[in-house]
């Protein structure tokens, strides 16, 4: 009989910890497939950060170093920098990745580390319990703004995919989300376009996905979706905000599109011309 | 073997000790006075095809580090206080994951920005903790620019064999000082294994993971234990010191580094009044030689220890749990980022001898 469906090898046995309707398993189970559809889980090296995810190292199969809280760009700098032709990548939450890692997150990409990022965007600190976060909407009810985030007290949410497309060393930035087929498919082409970019050292790439928090968001999966769709993507509106009109041909070669200049100056993003 | 004699500035040959020993990653962010241990990598470094990138924090400095040693290279980072201070978190990490890492601390005066002048206010920072949780860094004092190029080396190889952070602490005066230095031909490189590193599974039926978390009380009780009894392994292998002139001596010196080099001079002088002066100095501020100190407060000749320090009395709580109460441990020391004259020494020396002050003392 054939197999129509089985489960990747990218994720390990171990069963994921992560509440029911929570989208980090669909993202996870995306990487994983995009590993593997690479033949790079093998060479590949991922860095967990702080939040929900901080045991990530534990479901994806390749090899994975966990970081502190908002490093794992930085992390990831000091991997790629020395094994500049496997996969790595930092998978990192909201809190982690827009508040407390802010500086190691714009000069990752400002240096244009040849390395992937995928930023789970749930609009909350999930893991401690439903703070408000840098992303958290306006009026959005937290633990921490438990009047609704109101700007003239606590400011205004960060669009982190739209700020960080203005730097040079950012190749290709795009905001996705998997509150269904045809939204998880397109992430997942999102995650493999990411993959192209980094393989043919074009420099950093960011894949941004809206995700649910059910528990925190006190709503059950499906209305949490729901809530996504209406509510996330006004603030955060999906699409390419960098490197859209770049292409590779179907062996994942680099044929055209705006790269940063790092890219077309040295075969090996991350060497210096002495 | 052929070693040929350069001039060289304390903080450029902890760089070229550093790439000599096989390093090739070196993050950092600039402060003085330890900048020209960057300005020696940003050129050296990319010549020799190593890694070199100027972090946007100290944070990140560390997190590179971080990295790079959990894929198994070997990496470096300097900084001074202030940085150092930034650093703890990702110290706390490294030690957490068992990585091997050499941290360079061009000490300065502190607290706060302090200034930039010499100082050795960091003692407790490197050698109690620093960061958070129970951990240990090996931290080595070395007292001069051979020494520098020698103990640069060394730390590498340290570092690897234990897994765990080597910090040197320097400081401004060893940084910024030239000597001669006799680079050897061939480094004592000792490479080792490094089965745990996280650079691609290639192959292997599992997948290696890097990590300092660990949820269930019960297993991080366990790694800590495992920690626990490593830092006993280095306690009982890595002391190092120098003991000078202990024969007879009456009042024994203690000091390390900078500090150790204004007080040999005053042995002699104290000789000249008759008065017979030994020095302990710890090369390894951790571990700690607490049995060196022990041993001396039990000669019968030794009456008693005169701590000296550029801080307000840090290393004499390790010198007096050595002494144990044997002998009377004083205390001189200077702040802000001055050194003490010989002769405040020396004073301080003939009124120990002639029991005229009380043990601890003034600055
Ligand atoms: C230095 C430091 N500060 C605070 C924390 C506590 N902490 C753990 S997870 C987290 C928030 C994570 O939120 P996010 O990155 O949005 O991930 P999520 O759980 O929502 O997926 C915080 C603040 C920590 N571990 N380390
Ligand atoms: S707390 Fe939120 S982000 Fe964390 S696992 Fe549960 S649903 Fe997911
Ligand atoms: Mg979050």
């Amino acid at each position: 009989m054939a197999v129509v469906f089985e489960p990747t090898k990218g994720l390990t046995d171990k069963p994921f910890h992560y509440c029911p309707g929570c989208c980090h398993g669909i993202i996870h189970r995306l990487v994983a497939e995009t590993l593997v559809a690479n033949d790079a889980l093998e060479t590949a090296v991922g860095v967990a950060s702080v939040g929900c995810t901080y045991n990530s190292y534990e479901y994806i199969a390749c090899d994975m170093v966990q970081a502190a809280h908002g490093r794992a760009p930085a992390v990831a700098t000091g991997i790629k920098r020395n094994l500049k032709d496997s996969f790595v990548f930092t998978y990192q939450g909201d809190g982690d990745l827009a508040s407390i890692g802010t500086a190691e997150i714009v000069h990752a990409a400002a240096r244009s580390e040849n390395i992937t990022v995928i930023f789970v965007n749930n609009a909350v600190y999930g893991m401690t319990s439903g703070q408000m976060a840098p992303t958290t909407l306006v009026g959005q009810v937290t633990t921490t703004s438990p009047w609704g985030r109101d700007p003239s007290y606590q400011g205004y949410p960060i669009n982190v995919s739209e700020f960080l497309s203005n730097l040079a060393g950012a190749a290709y930035i795009e905001r996705v989300c998997v509150t269904d087929f045809k939204n998880i498919q397109n992430a997942k082409r999102a995650i493999q376009k990411a993959f192209n970019v980094q393989k043919n050292k074009l420099g950093f790439s960011l894949v941004e996905v809206l995700s649910t928090c059910p528990t925190n968001w006190g709503k059950d999966p499906l209305v949490a979706m729901e809530w996504l769709k209406e509510n996330m993507e006004k603030q955060y509106p999906l699409g390419c905000y960098k490197g859209a009109d770049i292409t590779f041909d179907a062996d994942g070669k680099y044929v055209s599109g705006a790269i940063p200049a790092t890219a077309n100056n040295c075969v090996n993003v991350g060497e210096v011309k002495k | 073997m052929a070693q040929k004699r350069v001039l060289m500035k304390g903080n450029e040959v902890i760089a070229e000790a550093a790439i000599r020993a096989g390093c090739r990653n070196y993050f950092g962010y600039p402060i003085t006075p330890q900048t020209e241990v960057m300005h020696y990598m940003a050129k050296k470094m990319v010549q020799v095809g190593g890694n070199f990138v100027q972090a946007e924090s100290e944070v990140a400095a560390i997190n590179m580090v971080y990295g790079a040693a959990a894929a198994g290279f070997r990496v470096m980072t300097s900084s001074s206080s202030p940085g150092i201070s930034l650093k703890q978190e990702g110290i706390s990490y490294i030690a957490g994951a068992e990585l091997p890492a050499v941290v360079v601390n061009i000490v300065r005066a502190g607290p706060g920005l302090g200034g930039i002048q010499p100082a050795q206010g960091d003692y407790f920072q490197a050698t109690k903790g620093g960061g958070h949780g129970d951990y240990r860094n090996i931290v080595i004092a070395p007292a001069s620019v051979q020494e520098l190029y020698e103990l640069v080396v060394e730390a590498f190889n340290l570092a690897d064999k234990y897994r765990m952070t080597c910090m040197i602490v320097g400081d401004g005066t060893l940084g910024q000082m030239m000597e001669p230095v006799a680079f050897r031909d061939e480094e004592p490189i000792v490479n080792v294994e490094k089965p745990w590193a996280a650079c691609g599974r290639k192959g292997d039926s599992f997948h290696h993971t890097v990590t300092s978390i660990y949820i269930d009380p019960d297993v991080l009780e366990k790694k800590n234990l495992e920690l626990q009894d490593k830092y006993k392994i280095v306690e009982a292998n890595e002391v190092r010191y120098e003991a000078i002139n202990m024969e007879d001596a009456e009042i024994v010196i203690t000091a390390f580094a900078t500090c150790s080099r204004i007080c040999r001079n005053v042995i002699r002088q104290a000789a000249e009044l008759g008065i017979k002066v030994g020095m302990i100095r710890p090369i390894t501020l951790w571990p700690f030689p607490y049995k060196a100190i022990s041993e001396a407060a039990d000669m019968s000749s030794v009456k008693a220890f005169l701590d000296v320090e550029l801080n307000a009395g840090q290393m004499i709580e390790d010198v007096r749990l050595g002494a144990n109460g044997k002998k009377p441990v004083y205390f001189h020391g200077r702040l802000g980022g001055n050194l003490p004259m010989q002769k405040e020494i020396l004073d301080k020396i003939v009124a120990i001898h002639e029991g005229k002050i009380t043990e601890g003392g003034n600055f």
